[in-house]
């Protein structure tokens, strides 16, 4: 082949990792659905801060900022998975796959940077319920003339990494299933259909009482909030852990790295 | 610049694309032509690694395209104008494709000038985009990186009689500055009048390629014979003047076909002393050509 038939690409520089990710970020918010869903998000959040600051105050009852705390990551807990499954699977159902992987077809890192993006919106997630929660607890004082700040820092790291977690559970989900309404209704399932399935699966098999803590991922995530010092509690977490976020992950990696985009 | 070698794709033990070759060649711009569902698109979506490739493989320019680093700086793809986010619109589709790239968003705007979207056509989302818009997007998004291959399925899908003739003289100029395109089609007039090189395709299988005159000559070699159209102020007189030279001549609606090129009725016609009205050289050879090679794969039955 003659030189003019070959194309020098030595002077260009692969496409930078934070050059994806920006890329990615807006992504998230620069339509209607995405930009709702990320505004709900924070009004939902903070709708229910302001209820039960309400019937707190009216009801004189007490409150610390960790119970705020507490009712923001129950929100978000079921939030941010479909989050997580809305930034992989949009890209299918749109077909916008199409464009993202001809300009980047190193498709394992455009992945990497879904997953970040994921990861960057639950903290600021967790960063706008904290603030929402410390307002409260200020109006809460203010009302009521004392307030309980107890929420220490492993409590916030509690709630940073299960809400990764719980992020990450949808967006494995969504590897794994590259359908939004599928994975949806996947998550919804294993979050609250699953967990009275092991519940009563345990409490008549023997032999599955003691399996469970090694597959309920949702349960062996309390070993974080306990700050537990048992090893196995760990352990159990980290099992669990696999098989709800590393198995689906990998196999839906798999399969979009050999999918034929259409 | 782009080379095809042996290239297979099957869909469980239906063959899509069966075992092509061809390349294309800077500076010039290469049509892709066959029936619907003859392999162009799947052969293209093979080219930029969207679609694993049976066997066989593509090189642009020496380099699969996975190994292109940063390859919207260098190969211009526009594969379906409506696998875009329909929410988003337009200007934002296209500032997204120069982000990933590392353009600024100064091309966002020339690109935009240049396929002729205007400001407020581009706040519009993609959902309320016409057939034709859509399309001019599409091309405006091929072209952001400012490319030196562009592979295009379809491009003049959709746009207008206007737009189309703006297209071919883009891709025309741009092959001349060095670029190498390959365009596909399914519209054959639509293709001869820019395609230096066509690649004709029925089946999965190439069935023809070449420029347009060896194609032609491929096709008077097979039998389709070369002819033209003719009308005279005193079609007899002409009529007679041709048969006396021993050419076939029949009657066409207000003229004459002719079986011998234009040349020839232009000098039979200047003997006789016969007025010309109308001359011209039957391109339907190109177009009996390409249904005639590509007719088992044809849906309808040529008449
Ligand atoms: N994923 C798939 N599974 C099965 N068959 C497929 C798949 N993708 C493409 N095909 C088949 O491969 C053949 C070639 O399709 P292709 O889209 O390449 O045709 P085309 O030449 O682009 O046609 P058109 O001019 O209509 O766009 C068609 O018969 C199509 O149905
Ligand atoms: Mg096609």
């Amino acid at each position: 082949m003659s030189a003019i038939h070959t194309l020098d690409v030595s002077g260009t520089a692969k496409t930078p990792f934070h050059r994806l990710v920006r890329v990615e970020l807006r992504k998230s918010y620069d339509t209607r659905a995405g930009f709702w869903l990320l505004l709900s998000i924070a009004l939902i959040v903070l709708a229910a801060e302001i209820i039960v600051l309400a019937v707190t105050t009216v009801q004189d009852e007490a409150i610390a900022f960790g119970d705020f705390i507490g009712v923001a990551a129950f929100l978000t807990s079921f939030l941010l998975p479909v989050l997580g499954i809305m930034v992989l699977t949009t890209e299918w159902s749109q077909r916008s796959a199409m464009v993202t992987f001809s300009l980047e077809p190193r498709r394992p890192l455009v992945i990497a940077a879904k997953a970040l993006v994921g990861v960057l919106l639950t903290l600021a997630t967790v960063a706008i319920a904290i603030g929402i929660g410390a307002v409260c607890t200020l109006l809460y004082r203010l009302i009521e003339g004392h307030a309980d700040w107890t929420f220490g820092w492993p409590d916030m790291f509690a709630f940073l990494l299960t809400q990764v977690l719980a992020m990450l559970g949808g967006f494995a989900l969504a590897a794994l299933l590259l359908n939004t309404p599928a994975a949806i209704v996947a998550f919804f399932v294993y979050k609250w259909v699953l967990p009275p399935l092991f519940f009563a699966g345990a409490a008549l098999m023997g032999w599955f009482d003691s399996l469970r803590p090694w597959i309920d991922f949702q349960s062996s995530q309390e070993a974080i909030w306990d700050w537990s010092s048992s090893g196995e509690d760990w352990a159990q977490l980290v099992v669990s852990g696999i098989v709800w976020l590393v198995i689906p992950l990998a196999i839906g990696i798999r399969r979009v790295l050999r999918a034929e985009v259409k | 610049m782009i080379e095809v070698q042996g290239l297979t794709r099957t869909y469980g033990t239906f063959t899509a694309v069966d075992n092509i070759s061809f390349s294309c060649v800077p500076g010039t711009v290469t049509g892709f032509l066959g029936p619907n569902g003859a392999g162009k698109t799947t052969t293209m979506r093979v080219m930029v690694g969207l679609t694993p490739a049976s066997s066989g493989k593509v090189t642009i320019g020496g380099h699969l395209y996975k190994d292109i680093p940063n390859p919207g700086r260098h190969v211009g793809v526009l594969l379906d104008a409506s696998a875009q986010h329909a929410g988003r619109t337009g200007r934002e589709i296209l500032e997204l494709g120069a982000t990933t790239m590392g353009l600024p968003s100064s091309r966002v705007d020339e690109m935009l000038e240049l396929v002729s979207l205007t400001p407020t056509e581009a706040k519009r989302r993609l959902r309320n985009y016409s057939l034709g818009m859509k399309q001019r997007l599409g091309i405006a998004h091929a072209l952001l990186g400012d490319p030196s291959v562009l592979i295009l399925d379809e491009p003049a899908n959709g746009l207008d009689p206007a737009g189309i003739r703006w297209m071919r003289g883009l891709l025309k100029g741009y092959a001349e500055r060095g670029g190498t395109v390959l365009l596909s089609s399914h519209l054959l007039h639509e293709v001869e009048q820019i395609a230096d090189e066509m690649i004709l395709i029925g089946n999965g299988k190439i069935v023809a390629q070449g420029d347009k005159k060896t194609l032609l000559a491929g096709a008077a070699a097979k039998g389709g014979g070369v002819h033209s159209y003719a009308t005279a102020l005193d079609n007899a007189a002409l009529a007679a003047a041709l048969t006396a030279k021993g050419i076939t001549v029949a009657g066409a609606g207000d003229g004459l076909r002719i079986e011998a090129e234009s040349v020839e009725v232009g000098r039979a016609a200047l003997e006789a002393g016969v007025v010309l009205t109308d001359l011209r050289g039957g391109e339907g050879g190109l177009e009996d050509l390409f249904l005639e090679l590509t007719a088992e794969t044809q849906r309808e039955a040529i008449s």
